[in-house]
C-alpha cells in the first residue's frame, strides 16, 4: 500500500520520515565535525561539499514530502484517548519540524550562494543562487543556521520521546505504525 | 582622533613656523572612501602555490600631510574587520570568525601614525601603532608618494601607497595555514581630499 490510510501510513511516507529523519541526524554530526576540521585535514573540503549536497537533496525530499502530505489522506491519531492538548501538541510539533527543516535548509543554501555561487550537488547539477544578497549574509545566515539546527534536533527528539511513551506507557500503536504496513 | 590630528598639525606647524616663518600650515586630508580612490587589501599564499587576495571594503581615514614639511604629516585609518571580502561567501565566513579575525569581539582594526621620515619628495616610512583583533603593536613601514594637485572638480588631492607584511600569530591568529602562509601582505592605497 503506497497512500495513506484514516488509520495507517503507506510506504511513501514512511519511507520519506525515515529517510529524512537518518539523513538529518547524520547531517547534523556532520555539520558540528566539519566546523571543527582545520585547514590541513583531509576532509577538510569534502565535508562541507558532502554536507552541501546532501541539503539541497534533503530540500528536494522536502518538497516532495510536503506535497504527498498535502495531496494524501493525513492518519487520524492511533491513540483513542488523546486529549485534546495532546492532539495539539503534536499537531504543532509536526508543524514546527516541517517549518525547522525548511528554514533550515534555506539558511545552509543563502550561506553557500552569498557570494552569486550556486551550489553544486555531487557534481552532476548546480542549484544556482538567487541574484541578490544582503550585507555580511554568508554570517547572519550562518548563526541562524545554527541556532535552527540545534532546535530541529531538539524538537525531533521530543517527537521521538512522545512516539515512546506511546509505545510504553499508552501501549497504542503509533511507533509501531511508523514501521509497517497494514496489508 | 580627529583632535589629536589637529594638536599635532598645529604643534607641528607652529613649530615649523618658529623656525622657517614662510612654512605654510600642513593641511588636513581626509581619505576619499565616498568616491572609493582607497583600498585596504591583503594577500596572502595559499598553500605556498598562489597568492589569494583579499580586501576590507569599508574603512575611513584622515591625514595631515604638506609636501614643504612632509615629516610632520599624521595618518589615521580605521578598517571594519567585518567588511572583509576575497571574493568567497564561505571562506570569509571563516575568516571572520573566531578561528581567524573574530569580527564580532574586535569589529575594527585600526592604525595610529607616530612618526613620519621622508627620505626624498616622494618615498618615506611611517612609525606607528597597528591594532588587529585586540593587539596592538608598533609597527614600521614604506610609504610612496603617488602625486598631488588639483583635481578638475575644484579639489585638491594628494595619493599615498604602502605596504607591510604582518605575521599572523603577533595578532593572535593562531590558526595554522601551513608553512608558507604564516604572513599576510596588507597594501593601503589612499587619496585624500583637502578639507
Amino acid at each position: 500500500m503506497l497512500k495513506n490510510t484514516k488509520t495507517a501510513y503507506g510506504w511513501v511516507a514512511i519511507l520519506l520520515h525515515w529517510l529524512m529523519a537518518l539523513t538529518i541526524f547524520g547531517m547534523f554530526g556532520l555539520g558540528l565535525y566539519m566546523v571543527e576540521l582545520t585547514y590541513y585535514d583531509a576532509w577538510y573540503k569534502g565535508s562541507l561539499d558532502l554536507h552541501k549536497s546532501i541539503g539541497i537533496l534533503l530540500l528536494g525530499l522536502l518538497f516532495i514530502r510536503t506535497l504527498w502530505r498535502c495531496i494524501n489522506i493525513n492518519p487520524d491519531s492511533a491513540d483513542e484517548h488523546a486529549s485534546k492538548f495532546e492532539l495539539k501538541s503534536a499537531h504543532l510539533v509536526h508543524l514546527g519540524l516541517y517549518l525547522l527543516m525548511f528554514t533550515l535548509m534555506l539558511t545552509g543554501y543563502l550561506i553557500s550562494t552569498a557570494d552569486g555561487r550556486g551550489i553544486n550537488v555531487f557534481e552532476l547539477f548546480t542549484i544556482p543562487a538567487i541574484p541578490f544578497s544582503i550585507d555580511n549574509q554568508e554570517d547572519i545566515a550562518g548563526d541562524i543556521h545554527e541556532i535552527l539546527a540545534w532546535a530541529l534536533i531538539i524538537l525531533a527528539g521530543v517527537h521521538g520521546l512522545a512516539a515512546i511513551k506511546h509505545h510504553f506507557i499508552n501501549k497504542n500503536n503509533t511507533l509501531v505504525r511508523m514501521f509497517k504496513v497494514k496489508k | 582622533m580627529k583632535k589629536q590630528i589637529l594638536a599635532a598639525a598645529i604643534a607641528a606647524s607652529s613649530l615649523f613656523a618658529a623656525v622657517a616663518p614662510n612654512v605654510a600650515q600642513a593641511a588636513d586630508y581626509k581619505v576619499d572612501v565616498a568616491g572609493a580612490h582607497a583600498s585596504v587589501q591583503f594577500k596572502i599564499k595559499h598553500l605556498g602555490y598562489s597568492w589569494l587576495l583579499g580586501r576590507f571594503n569599508t574603512f575611513d581615514g584622515g591625514f595631515s600631510y604638506d609636501a614643504k614639511s612632509p615629516n610632520a604629516s599624521q595618518i589615521n585609518m580605521v578598517i571594519d574587520t567585518a567588511s572583509l571580502d576575497s571574493n568567497h561567501a564561505e571562506r570569509d565566513k571563516h575568516l571572520k570568525s573566531d578561528d581567524f579575525l573574530d569580527v564580532k569581539k574586535f569589529p575594527k582594526a585600526t592604525f595610529q601614525s607616530q612618526s613620519m621620515a621622508f627620505t626624498d619628495a616622494h618615498n618615506g616610512t611611517v612609525t606607528g601603532d597597528f591594532t588587529l583583533k585586540g593587539v596592538t603593536k608598533t609597527i614600521t613601514f614604506p610609504v610612496t608618494k603617488i602625486g598631488e594637485g588639483s583635481d578638475p572638480w575644484g579639489g585638491y588631492r594628494v595619493g599615498f601607497t604602502g605596504e607591510t607584511d604582518l605575521k599572523l600569530t603577533d595578532y593572535g591568529i593562531t590558526t595554522n595555514l601551513g608553512p608558507a602562509s604564516t604572513h599576510v601582505q596588507m597594501t593601503l592605497n589612499i587619496e585624500g581630499v583637502r578639507q
